[in-house]
């Protein structure tokens, strides 16, 4: 009834083709941006921004960097916490090394640093496909936690390999308390998911999309492998770098290699599968589950405990976080394989026809 | 059930909780302190973590059994890290306003601690890391709200050199010797390597680092490299079940295990007890005296807290040595209050900022510690403004296959090595950070 895009005539190519032809949609979107950019830094408090807001926002990123790469593009990849590192250590070093380096630049640079290591470690990606090129990224992995834990060059010689940033400020705008953090990433999110969305609708986005569906048809339709194979890890890897010198720069301000493990990578690969694979509001969802939920569990139980006169003990609290959790990942694949991104999606068909389904 | 009815359910139910959250943590606003708890009682290291989270915990039930803090009740809330920095993290930004605001975190991790280090400054809460933490740190001007008290890495470190040069009988002996770090490869292991590599140049000995991925479970390679390389005495630097399985390891491999050396996370109950003879020989610096089952404090806990029926952990636990030291921390943390209450006001809820000064201003000689029951577990500890440290005593126990003795007259840390050494480390992060150290003027306002 609401939901419904009867009337909405189009008149022009470009209105045809923007990214909300829905007039209903353009209206949500702007006001779910209003809502974040305005409402949330008024009325949430400093522990939802820090502890849940934004690790959100920067792991949405990170996602969304996946996504392009495993979702668009077909290329499995179990080294994004590698990326990560990569982003983080190598904007640390542009900004520390370099005397009155701006932030923003040394963020960016270290997106481009992971974008070059990324299509260095997409070479393989032209041989080996499936779980071959999954093993050949978890190389990366392994390769840069050694590297850094054992360069001392690239931690600054710090004695205990920790490293840490301060006095973070964009031409004046000091970034020191949780809004201005919160509003910083989600910045940088807004931008990044713009720029995900028109590549993925435009000729890039579906030549990686070709190479996903057949590799072969692609290639005798004319499409470049090599071209986009490289260009899916370099723009995949310039998202997850950027994110990830974000994590260390915004979230953690101080970070060991251990903040980027294998386990990261991980999550991350699960992110984009239980939110939907090609799927950018899938990168969404996915960060927000893996994100909050482990979370909104380990606060639930107690209450829950205590309402039903039960004192479940802080290890209890953790093993039930996590097999409640594990067992919502086994009913989301079963219950809808194309990740929540579908159910959304579902969800919206379902509202077309609201409240008349027949 | 269809979809739209289990989402309609959950989101309700979500709503409805979190309301039921905000309204309980309303109701406990009274006189109190709050004690928040960070643990880890899953995970890889939770045999290690549990026994001192339940000291911990356990000895906050002891204040409260006997009355508070000058009348002042204390309450604590745990919260599961899992050893993970991002959780432990999530955990401090959870508790930290609870219940009036938190009076002190003491987060069992040095990964954790450098990460909180960035954040306490800010949010004026004192960080106890009894025995871990940043070595520089010591320095109170630079880093004006960590507390590494009893004891640094860069103590263990320089102890243990001074303990082998005790038994080759002589400083001079050192020269041409090898010595094995055999260490976690996190901010934990890696501390100690400062001063191994300081000692070496001006001793003369030379210093192998053999690195341990974490959890520790897979040391063959290591051990194969200490087969080859024969060090004269290798140090010990794991935590959780990486202990126990160098030890396994230097007993398949046949090196000696009187030559091994381990820090005080490295000597505890869970690290020898599945190896029982295997480790015969091996020794470990204690952080203070740190156990003796038959202290008064140990009794008093057993008759206030455990006969009760509220001991946190099971009873034959009181009085091992990764127990006492959770709770020496907690009392730590309870004395800086307290002393705080002498200067703001008896009987008053102390904010974060004047814990700050009770902890600086700490003084429990011996007459005090015996009088609490900790004759026998502690050593007197003086803080001050700069010296955030306090002492640092510390001895050498060995296991005997059967339980820990006690090997070694006390040492304490060479401060002609390691202040200048402190010194220059904050002095770097004093300059990273662009902070001004405080000067001792300004530490008593």
């Amino acid at each position: 009834m609401l939901y419904r895009e009867n009337g909405q005539f189009k008149t022009s190519y470009a209105a045809d083709q923007q990214i909300f032809p829905i007039a209903q949609d353009r209206w949500a979107i702007i006001g779910i941006l209003v809502f974040a950019f305005v409402a949330v830094p008024l009325l949430v408090d400093e522990y939802l921004f820090r502890a849940i807001l934004i690790p959100f926002l920067i792991l949405s990123l990170a996602a969304l960097g996946v996504n392009i790469l495993v979702g668009y593009c077909g290329q499995i990849t179990l080294g994004a916490g590698a990326f990560m590192a990569i982003g983080a250590y190598a904007a640390y070093n542009f900004h520390i090394r370099i005397e009155g380096m701006p932030l923003l630049v040394s963020l960016l640079l270290g997106g481009f640093t992971t974008a070059v290591v990324g299509i260095f470690f997409g070479i393989p990606s032209l041989r080996v496909r499936g779980l071959y090129l999954a093993v050949a990224t978890l190389a990366a992995q392994f390769f840069t936690d050694w590297v850094f834990l054992r360069i001392p060059w690239f931690t600054d010689n710090s004695s205990s390999g920790s490293v840490s940033v301060s006095n973070l400020h964009v031409m004046g705008w000091q970034i020191n308390n949780p809004v201005s953090k919160y509003l910083f990433c989600l910045g940088f999110l807004t931008i990044f998911a713009l720029l995900a969305k028109n590549m993925t609708r435009s000729a890039i986005g579906r030549q990686w999309m070709a190479i996903r569906d057949m590799d072969v048809a692609a290639e005798v339709i004319g499409i470049r492998p090599l071209f986009a194979k490289l260009s899916a890890f370099a723009v995949s890897s310039f998202f997850i770098g950027t994110a990830g010198a974000l994590w260390g720069f915004v979230h953690l301000a101080s970070w060991e290699p251990a903040a980027f493990s294998v386990d990261r990578s991980f999550q991350l690969l699960f992110m984009v599968i239980i939110g939907g694979l090609g799927s950018i509001m899938g990168s969404f969802f996915g960060a927000a589950f893996i994100v909050i939920l482990p979370i909104a569990l380990n606060q639930i139980l107690p209450v829950v405990g205590d309402l039903t006169g039960i004192e479940i003990s802080t290890a209890g609290i953790s093993h039930a976080e996590l097999i409640i959790f594990g067992g919502l990942i086994v009913f989301f694949l079963i219950k809808e394989p194309h990740g929540i991104a579908r159910l959304w999606s579902t969800g919206k068909e379902k509202l077309r026809l609201w409240p008349f389904p027949h | 059930m269809n979809l739209r009815k289990l989402a309609l359910t959950a989101s309700l139910g979500a709503v409805v909780l979190s309301s039921l959250a905000t309204a309980s943590a309303v109701a406990a606003e009274a006189k109190e302190q709050f004690f928040p708890a960070l643990v880890y009682r899953t995970g890889a290291y939770a045999p290690n973590g549990t026994p001192w989270a339940n000291g911990y915990i356990d000895y906050l039930k002891l204040v409260n059994a006997k009355g508070g803090i000058n009348g002042v009740k204390v309450v604590f809330e745990e919260c599961e890290t899992g050893y993970a920095t991002d959780r432990g993290v999530e955990c401090y930004e959870r508790l930290k306003g609870k219940h009036g605001g938190a009076t002190v975190f003491q987060p069992l991790s040095t990964g954790i601690t450098f990460a909180l280090t960035e954040k306490a400054p800010k949010d004026k809460i004192p960080l106890i890391t009894a025995g871990y933490g940043r070595s520089e740190s010591s320095n109170g001007a630079v880093f004006t709200w960590n507390f590494p008290l009893l004891g640094t890495y860069w103590v263990g470190a320089d102890v243990a050199i001074q303990y082998i040069a005790k038994q080759l009988g002589g400083v001079d002996k050192l020269k041409g010797k090898k010595i094995a770090l055999v260490y976690h490869d996190s901010p934990y292991g890696k501390e100690p390597i400062a001063v191994l590599e300081e000692l070496a140049k001006k001793d003369g000995f030379e210093v192998q680092l053999l690195p341990v991925a974490h959890p520790g479970v897979e040391q063959k390679a290591t051990w194969l490299q200490i087969r080859q390389s024969r060090p004269d005495y290798v140090l010990l630097w794991g935590w959780g079940v990486m202990n126990s399985t160098a030890l396994r390891e230097a007993q398949a491999t046949g090196y000696p295990r009187d030559k091994m050396l381990g820090v005080w996370w490295s000597g505890a109950d869970p690290d020898v007890k599945d190896v029982g003879e295997g480790a015969k020989g091996y020794s470990a610096l204690t952080l203070q005296d740190g156990a003796d089952s038959n202290s008064k404090i140990v009794k008093d806990i057993l008759a206030a807290v455990h006969a009760k029926g509220e001991g946190t952990g099971p009873k034959d636990e009181v009085g091992s040595i990764l127990y006492m030291r959770g709770l020496i921390s907690a009392m730590l943390g309870v004395e800086g209050v307290r002393k705080a209450q002498e200067r703001y006001g008896k009987g008053k809820v102390m904010t974060g900022e004047q814990v700050r000064w009770g902890l600086e201003n700490l003084n429990l000689d011996q007459a005090t510690l015996d009088a609490m029951g900790f004759a026998g577990v502690m050593r007197p500890v003086q803080t001050s403004c700069l010296d955030h440290m306090g002492s640092s005593w510390v001895r050498i126990r060995t296991w005997n296959g059967k339980k820990w003795e006690t090997t070694s007259d006390w040492f304490q840390a060479d401060d002609k090595t390691l202040r200048p050494m402190v010194m220059l480390a904050s002095g770097k992060y004093a300059e990273d950070k662009k902070l001004k150290p405080r000067t001792p003027e300004e530490c008593n306002k």
